[in-house]
């Protein structure tokens, strides 16, 4: 018990002290999460509006595909991406393979489903009479989607941040993509995982408090902007 | 105006309306009444060209509207009230400036006409408040400046005074009798016989999809129809009062 104590105290001086490491994994964290839920918003919002909009064959399938999807395991989307970045791979010339970059791609492809999925979800729960209200007052079809969205706009935030709060705490993309390289690739979540198996448990703990801070303000914002 | 020949709408397997022939003449309003489910909405919504009919032919100014954005061209001509009314996210403002916006007028030109269809509907001062927080009569009111804003060559009412108070109701009707004025076409489908005879200059009767009688109000009343008498006095919500319906007649608008 006194060793998770001596822990908890020192993780605290860690963090009021700034330790230079510790702030910069945090950092590094925020970058690749901030940069991948902005790369995954504007494709999926836009991508998942047209989805509601449009009838096409198959459509309920591809719904429920997506939703399926949200709880799709990290380290198997870190095996997908590891195939398409290595250099036999798709992508491989690009030489993204233990770069922010590829974390980045990864974890852009980590949240799709939830951002897609919660998105069509928001739009699909603002009432027909909305839509309806703006085609009968003359809005064109991009206007008619416009309004729809301002009316979901905090669940279709809410997707978003619950898209951050997934890149943000995620360990299986971050390790196995950018290969947990120290002053480079390394993140929050592969950061706890090293140092809690070198034993240094007081950095573990002060990397763990950061990321739970955040995750606990990622959560305020969202249930505050789900009313929106 | 607006003139619906041959509107088939179906749904769902279901027959919402059958085979409607229909004119809507420049200037006049058109009262359409009927018991509820009759298919007065959807017959609306075909007249808004926000329902597509199965077969048939809306024809709007003479011309039949058949890509989307001919449709939007001709829908930009109508103004719409539904019996609930939908106030959109923010103020009452935006509400009533929605329309104005989307057609990208001048902020000065929105401000003046937002201005003046408050002041219309009796609303002044409400421009901040927030739309989704007034009451069911003043959100009718909003619906309707909203249609009055953009200067509707058509303008349609779907049961305007559905669950309103008498006073509000009052406000509503005198709104549309100004409308009819200041030679508006308009077209209010209602299930109280009364206010169809009140405002409309012509009234025609749907039931089951089909419209079984149109015509002045004293045609109607003098029908030898025995389907339209069934209705009139059997298939109203209520039963009518003719005492009332002809000493409303007498009310000069």
């Amino acid at each position: 018990m006194d060793e998770i104590a001596r822990g908890f105290l020192r993780a605290i001086e860690l963090i009021l002290e700034l330790d230079p490491e510790v702030i910069e994994v945090a950092l590094r964290s925020l970058f690749v999460s901030l940069a991948s839920v902005t790369i995954a918003s504007l494709i999926n919002v836009p991508l998942g509006c047209l989805i509601h909009f449009h009838r096409f064959p198959g459509k309920s399938w591809m719904i429920n595909l997506i939703q399926t999807l949200y709880s799709m395991p990290t380290v198997t989307v870190g095996l997908l991406v590891f195939l398409i970045l290595s250099r036999s791979g798709p992508l491989g010339d690009y030489g993204l393979l233990y770069t922010p970059y590829g974390m980045i791609f990864g974890q852009a492809i980590l949240i799709t489903p939830v951002i897609l999925g919660l998105t069509i979800s928001a739009i699909s729960g603002v009432s027909d009479d909305v839509r309806d209200t703006a085609i009968s007052l003359g809005a064109d079809r991009m206007q008619v989607m416009w309004t729809v969205i301002a009316e979901a706009r905090g669940p279709v935030l809410a997707a978003v941040l619950l898209g951050f709060g997934r890149a943000l705490s995620e360990v299986g993309v971050a390790m196995m993509i950018g290969g947990n390289i120290r002053g480079y690739t390394r993140v929050l979540t592969t950061a706890i995982a090293l140092e809690t198996s070198m034993g240094n448990l007081e950095v573990s703990i002060a990397l763990g408090l950061i990321l739970i801070s955040i995750a606990l303000v990622v959560n305020t914002v969202v249930s505050r902007v789900q009313g929106w | 105006m607006i003139q619906l020949e041959g509107v088939t709408v179906e749904k769902n397997g279901k027959r919402i309306l059958n085979d409607i022939n229909i004119e809507v003449r420049t200037g006049e309003t058109l009262g359409i009444i009927g018991p509820t489910g009759a298919g007065k909405t959807t017959l609306l919504r075909v007249m808004d060209l926000i329902e597509i009919p199965s077969t048939g032919r809306v024809l709007f100014r003479g011309e039949a509207p058949e890509s989307e954005s001919e449709r939007l061209a001709a829908r930009r001509r109508i103004g719409v009230v539904f019996q609930r009314p939908v106030m959109l996210r923010g103020s009452v403002y935006d509400n009533v400036a929605y329309g104005l916006r989307i057609r990208r007028l001048s902020k000065e030109e929105i401000d003046e006409r937002v201005r003046a269809a408050l002041s219309d509907v009796g609303l002044e001062g409400y421009e901040r408040r927030p739309a989704r927080m007034l009451s069911g009569g003043e959100m009718q009111r909003v619906a309707l400046a909203r249609a009055l804003a953009i200067s509707p060559e058509l303008l349609i009412l779907d049961e305007p005074t559905a669950n309103l108070d008498p006073g509000t109701s009052y406000v509503i009707e005198d709104l549309i009798s100004r409308a009819k004025m200041i030679g508006m076409t308009t077209v209010i489908s209602t299930h109280d016989l009364p206010q169809a005879v009140r405002l409309a200059d012509r009234i025609a009767v749907i039931m089951d999809g089909r419209v079984i009688s149109s015509g002045s109000a004293d045609l109607l009343m003098n029908s030898d129809s025995d389907e339209v008498k069934a209705f009139l006095h059997a298939g109203m919500q209520r039963p009518v009062d003719w005492r009332l319906v002809h000493e409303r007649m007498r009310v000069p608008h």
